[in-house]
């Protein structure tokens, strides 16, 4: 029988784990840098080592994204990518990679424009397993009408966690993801930072103690995403978290990588991915960034 | 469409920041502890009677309220229909209503321990109001201007710096509005632990539009009052219309709401009609089905100007203030229930009459108000002369004269 999204991506998850390593989830921008380099870009990073994908659909007035990602989105829509082009690339990607998880992430106003009942089976049958949309929080309505659609179709619901998310808020987004988390590692936009916060590991910890609390067998995995932008920060996240997603270093690439940039990509890919296998003693660094 | 007749028990909104389908909170993650802070602060400040007293103190002794209402006598009589009476808040301190919201959120800033604000501005008074509250108050303060709106509104871009802000430009997407807005709230995101985000208009994610509407509702108050009272140079009777100009809706949503209850006072707001209608460029979120459907634009739900695809359309207006491709959510919401109407003026209209109030009344309106004056100029012919019509002249021209100039010489 036809794994479903949600099992698709907790599988990804466990397969890393038990390789003693971070799920590695690159993000690009469907679409960027043009509509046939983007899908030989993310099967590249297939190759170089990726687990899972987060796939950007562009939106005019992202307001969680930094300059990178913001004009990736732009260059994207001058390309024409549609709601109904991504979702053709994603069908084609699916097609091509199938044995990996994609998840969508994508801002609510283009969805409602496509009408939230239609995207969710239009993603589900193009080979998408879970959607993320940023500006969506889980307390709105329209957050529970789109869990209620995904879950129809097997997709996963993926909520975000910010550092500054209260107990409450931390319950709530825990609650309502399916297959994993996505925890922001630091109070800000998407873009490479130099560092990771201080206050990560502690975070983290939160997440994960709030989601043992709540169904302690239920396989709900923790990834962290913004700013890890380098193998050295990508390895220090793979200490603490069950992922790793890294946006705007690779997207910023695939921007300047002029004719080949699926090889460029790729291959800085595959330095982040082999950081993000764990040192022998695996999470007991973790209290070192804390 | 609902009726509801009875407004006196009108309550909104509900419990999760929404006027009945619009509103909500559609923002990262980030902000939502800062949004139910800032929600738990407002509603501690709105029954506290000494923040109310403060507040008050600083509208009498420092705004200069209450603003006064003037009887635009030989408009009236030009027009030969209605009387027309000015809520004349252009004579609050920095030139427009923007200060009422301004310092009622800064205020709250103080009570809620944070040092630093961010605001947007599209034609720079509530960038001018916000930099005059946090120079009172002593706060820092960043305004993020798009670089269009910049050089046409370069004199509120030194009077802002006068008054010790940073003037960020913004150079991304139309370089308008929408985009400081964007620019904005990404800095919030980022410094959320130590910034508030002074939100000039009666939009973004709950609780803005309830605390945005509450400050404002300050001139409707006044001149309701004011219209009553002859000795205010009121007619001594309530008015057929209040008109009032609707960018992201803020002017209009506090000079309307002491009105709703009042079933004879038909509500009017006017919206940016650009170019026509029929030109695509305008910024008249409730006149163009085609391009205006219910969406989701920085935080709110409501009317939002965009293609089949759900990206966000260009809009374009005379008047910065009302360059935007949403609408507040209440005004989709009272327009719904019927309680208020909309139309729209375009930029040719409203040059009309920012020229013609100059002539007739020696008032150089904002731009943006006269957008609600080119609407009294069609309506009050059609009224008898003794009906009443109250217009909400929400700013001072003096911002806009390079503009003028160029358009009409």
């Amino acid at each position: 029988m036809k794994r479903t999204g949600v099992e698709r991506i907790q599988a990804a998850f466990a397969k890393a784990q038990a390789e003693g390593r971070a799920a590695f989830m690159p993000y690009q921008m469907l679409g960027h840098p043009t509509l046939e380099a983007s899908p030989a870009i993310i099967q590249a990073l297939a190759a170089a080592g990726a687990d899972l994908f987060e796939l950007g659909l562009p939106f005019s007035d992202p307001l969680a994204d930094g300059p990178v990602i913001q004009a990736a989105g732009q260059r994207a829509l001058e390309n024409g990518a549609t709601v109904e082009r991504c979702l053709a690339l994603v069908q084609e990607l699916a097609a091509a990679i199938p044995h990996i998880p994609f998840c969508l992430m994508g801002y609510i106003n283009p969805l409602l424009a496509y009408g939230l009942a239609r995207f969710v089976a239009d993603a589900a049958a193009a080979g998408a397993d879970g959607l993320i949309v940023p500006d969506l929080p889980p307390d709105e309505p329209e957050a529970e009408e789109l869990s209620a659609l995904c879950r129809q179709h097997g997709l996963a619901t993926v909520f975000l966690l910010a550092p500054t998310s209260t107990a409450e808020r931390i319950r709530l987004g825990v609650a309502r993801s399916q297959g994993f988390v996505y925890l922001v590692s630091v109070a800000g936009i998407t873009g490479a930072r130099e560092r990771l916060p201080d206050d990560l590991a502690a975070f983290v910890q939160r997440a994960r103690a709030e989601a043992q609390r709540q169904a302690p067998g239920r396989p709900l995995y923790l990834a962290v995403g913004f700013g890890i932008s380098t193998p050295a920060l990508s390895a220090q996240v793979a200490q603490i978290a069950d992922g790793v997603i890294v946006g705007s270093a690779l997207v910023k690439l695939a921007e300047q990588s002029g004719d080949d940039p699926a090889q460029a990509v790729a291959s800085f890919a595959a330095e982040l991915a082999q950081a993000a296998r764990r040192s022998p003693d695996g999470r007991g660094q973790a209290a070192g960034l804390s | 469409m609902a009726e509801t007749s009875d407004f006196s028990t009108y309550r909104y909104p509900d419990e999760h920041g929404r006027f009945g389908p619009y509103g909500g909170r559609f923002v990262p993650e980030t902000l939502m502890p800062a949004l139910e802070e800032l929600e738990t602060a407002y509603l501690q400040a709105h029954s506290d009677a000494a923040f109310q007293a403060e507040l008050t103190r600083l509208f009498q002794t420092y705004v200069g309220r209450p603003t006064p209402i003037t009887h635009a006598r030989r408009l009236s009589a030009h027009l030969g229909g209605a009387q027309i009476y000015l809520k004349r808040e252009d004579l609050a301190h920095s030139g427009a209503h923007k200060i009422n919201n301004a310092l009622g959120q800064a205020l709250l800033v103080q009570r809620m321990g944070k040092r630093r604000i961010v605001a947007e501005t599209g034609a720079g008074q509530h960038g001018v109001a916000t930099a005059t509250a946090a120079a009172l108050l002593g706060i820092d303060c960043v305004v993020y201007m798009g670089t269009v709106d910049m050089a046409r509104q370069a004199p509120n871009v030194f009077r802002m710096k006068l008054l010790g802000a940073e003037v960020r430009g913004v150079d991304s997407g139309s370089k308008t509005l929408k985009d400081a807005i964007n620019e904005a709230i990404r800095d919030w995101v980022t410094n959320v632990r130590t910034t508030h985000y002074l939100l000039g208009s009666a939009l973004g994610p709950h609780p803005y539009p309830t605390l945005v509407r509450d400050f404002q509702s300050v001139i409707g108050r006044e001149a309701r009052r004011q219209l009553l009272d002859p000795a205010a140079g009121g007619p001594g009777r309530l008015p057929d219309a209040v008109v009032a100009c609707v960018g992201g809706g803020s002017n209009a949503i506090g000079v309307f709401h002491p009105f709703l209850a009042d079933e004879g006072v038909r509500l009017v707001g006017v919206e940016a009609g650009g170019r026509g209608i029929q030109s695509g460029e305008h910024a008249a979120r409730f006149a163009d089905p085609l391009v205006s459907r219910l969406g989701v634009l920085q935080g709110t739900k409501s009317f939002v100007m965009q293609d089949a695809d759900g990206q966000i359309a260009l809009t374009h207006s005379v008047s910065a203030g009302l360059d935007y491709a949403s609408v507040g959510p209440e005004h989709a919401w009272l327009r719904d229930l019927g309680r208020s109407t909309y139309t729209y003026a375009t930029d040719a209209e409203a040059l009309a009459a920012f020229k013609l109030l100059c002539e007739m009344e020696g008032i150089i309106p904002a731009l943006e108000s006269a957008h609600a004056v080119a609407e009294v100029i069609k309506l009050a012919p059609q009224m008898g002369r003794d009906a009443v019509i109250l217009v909400n002249l929400s700013g001072r021209g003096d911002k806009d004269l390079d503009t003028v100039m160029r358009e009409i010489g």
